[in-house]
């Protein structure tokens, strides 16, 4: 009863509308398969201009190809965690549970992205740069980045009550969107003062359009399946948080006669 | 193949076949991993919040309880 | 102002009086301290040259583990026995206690880190001129870790593995300040002098104390209610 008007309540204020989880639970589950399905035509169309069309780089030779995952991976991770403090944001000051669950489901994926940055960025840089590895800025922030990440996700873990969990979450988000500008402009005055062991990474060299635009593609295929995991991933965290109500049970129902 | 002479020349990548391949195919198998894990998770998540209700259709409050059990 | 210095000092006041009745306790972080610098030199060898370039951040980096080592007591007692409730429902602003808190813990485990640095670091070889330097740079740093750890503290109260979570959650964060810190040093032995450094660290002190509190405390709020 109570329950019943507090949704119509919700449901009156139409902004909020898409907030209940509720009303969000199905939006997700149809959206996600079409964002899988462009996420791997792009991925295709990416791909075969990646090796395909793009010219062999002129001073990198072959290798430079990795760019094709490398920079989406690497604009995908730091992008997901700014999404993930603005929903922690929202969910403190709004006081939306959509909120904090949406920037629980996007955390792995933005870890995966980390992780893939790295590992394609040292793969690169072996036959680029000698070294697997360089304490180079942007390396350096990318794996703070990653243990960022990690404690999001083992904080939020690790406390179980699920009021708890959102609103730490949320706070070590935020606390990590602050201090990212600060990691970076710290590690890279820390990297030019100690000059002689890096290599410049700055100077990027000129691109064809080809090389760009097959970037650019894959950068689309990674958003539109992080759009696509963090459906369903958060479609799981809706069901497991609003077990207790009467929709969820009608939709397990449903789910089991499916099977 | 616009770009390649053979087959071989374009699994060589020019020499850097373990650079290159080494990062696509651990990307790949990272993002296969995910999807597994995320569908796995939600046929887990209805199994079990299934059960959960068949063991206790109509209670809420000693709900918890029962939850410890699975 | 009196209204807010009073509570303010009584909090201050309570913790410095528990913590020497627990002296035992800060004596351990300061013993860590100790022995994590004078291991280094059986790593890395006993050649005068390489300890002496490794010195500030074999310090800062002893300086930064053994505040973690402390941070996960700064709240846990206080929960314990409900003295955190209370402070809850008191009608002192929140993060005005919580700040005041932080300082006693500083007080307790951070300043004797300060005051032994410089005799650890003669054990490296340091340069004399740039004990001073140091002993600052520890000053202002280990300050803003405490109030950094203070919010990861807060968030982690109460859980099962809490220690090695509140680890990972902070470490990351306390990196620019170990650059600053240990930087500085180098900087001044480098001849660049390590004023920027300085002001960097008093800058991230400042800011530090103006947030963190905040952060510090809904975390607190979230943690008890």
């Amino acid at each position: 009863m109570t329950t019943d008007t507090l949704n119509r309540a919700e449901r009156s204020r139409s902004l909020f509308r898409f907030a209940a989880p509720q009303v969000f639970y199905p939006i997700a589950g149809r959206l996600a398969p079409w964002f899988a399905g462009i996420a791997a035509v792009l991925t295709v169309v990416g791909l075969y201009i990646g090796f395909f069309v793009a010219p062999t780089d002129f001073q990198q030779g072959e290798v430079y190809r990795v760019i094709f995952i490398h920079v989406p991976a690497a604009w995908m991770s730091m992008l997901i965690y700014l999404v993930m403090a603005f929903w922690a944001a929202v969910g403190l000051v709004m006081n939306t549970r959509l909120s904090f669950m949406m920037s629980q489901a996007l955390a792995p994926t933005g870890a995966m992205f980390c992780f893939v940055a790295l590992w394609t960025g040292a793969l690169w840089g072996k036959p680029t740069w000698g070294t697997y590895w360089v304490w180079d800025a942007r390396l350096t922030s990318q794996l703070l980045l990653l243990f960022l990440y990690l404690g999001f996700i083992a904080l939020t873990r690790a406390i179980e009550d699920s009021r708890r969990a959102d609103r730490a979450g949320a706070i070590i988000a935020l606390v990590g969107a602050i201090n990212v500008p600060i990691i970076y402009f710290s590690v890279q005055w820390w990297n030019t003062l100690h000059q002689g062991a890096s290599v410049s990474l700055t100077k990027a060299p000129s691109m064809a359009t080809t090389m760009l635009s097959g970037m650019l593609i894959m950068a689309l295929a990674a958003w539109a399946y992080t759009f696509a995991v963090a459906f369903w991933r958060v479609r799981s965290l809706i069901l497991e948080r609003e077990r207790h109500t009467d929709w969820v049970g009608a939709e397990l129902e449903a789910e089991a006669k499916r099977q | 193949m616009m770009e390649w002479e053979s087959w071989s020349a374009f699994w060589d990548m020019g020499g850097n076949a373990w650079f290159v391949w080494g990062s696509y195919s651990i990307t790949a198998m990272l993002i296969v991993l995910e999807l597994v894990l995320v569908l796995r998770r939600r046929k887990e998540t209805v199994l079990r919040l299934l059960r959960l209700r068949r063991a206790a259709p109509y209670a809420t409050g000693g709900q918890r309880m029962n939850e410890e059990m699975f | 102002m009196n209204s807010l210095l009073g509570p303010f000092l009584a909090v201050l006041r309570r913790d410095l009086m528990l913590a020497w009745r627990g002296r035992a306790d800060v004596l351990v972080t300061l013993a860590f301290f100790v022995v994590v610098v004078c291991l280094f030199p059986f790593g890395v060898g006993p050649e005068t040259n390489q300890l002496r370039a490794i010195a500030p951040g074999v310090l800062w980096v002893a300086a930064l583990l053994s505040t973690l080592l402390s941070l996960h007591r700064l709240f846990a007692q206080d929960h314990i026995d409900g003295t955190l409730e209370q402070l809850l429902l008191s009608p002192e602003p929140t993060p005005l206690w919580v700040t005041a808190k932080v300082m006693a813990h500083w007080i307790v485990t951070g300043l004797p880190l300060v005051i032994a640095a410089p005799g650890l670091a003669l054990l490296f070889d340091v340069e004399q001129g740039a004990l001073g330097v140091l002993t600052l740079s520890l000053a202002l740093g280990t300050p803003i870790l405490a109030l950094l750890g203070a919010v990861g503290a807060a968030l982690t109260l109460g859980l099962r593995g809490g220690g090695v979570l509140l680890a990972l959650l902070v470490l990351p964060l306390f990196v620019p300040v170990l650059i600053f810190g240990a930087g500085a040093v180098d900087a001044h032995l480098g001849g660049t002098g390590a004023d920027a450094h300085l002001l960097l660290l008093a800058g991230g002190l400042l800011g530090a104390l103006a947030l963190t509190p905040f952060a510090c405390a809904a975390a607190l709020r979230i943690a008890v209610e």
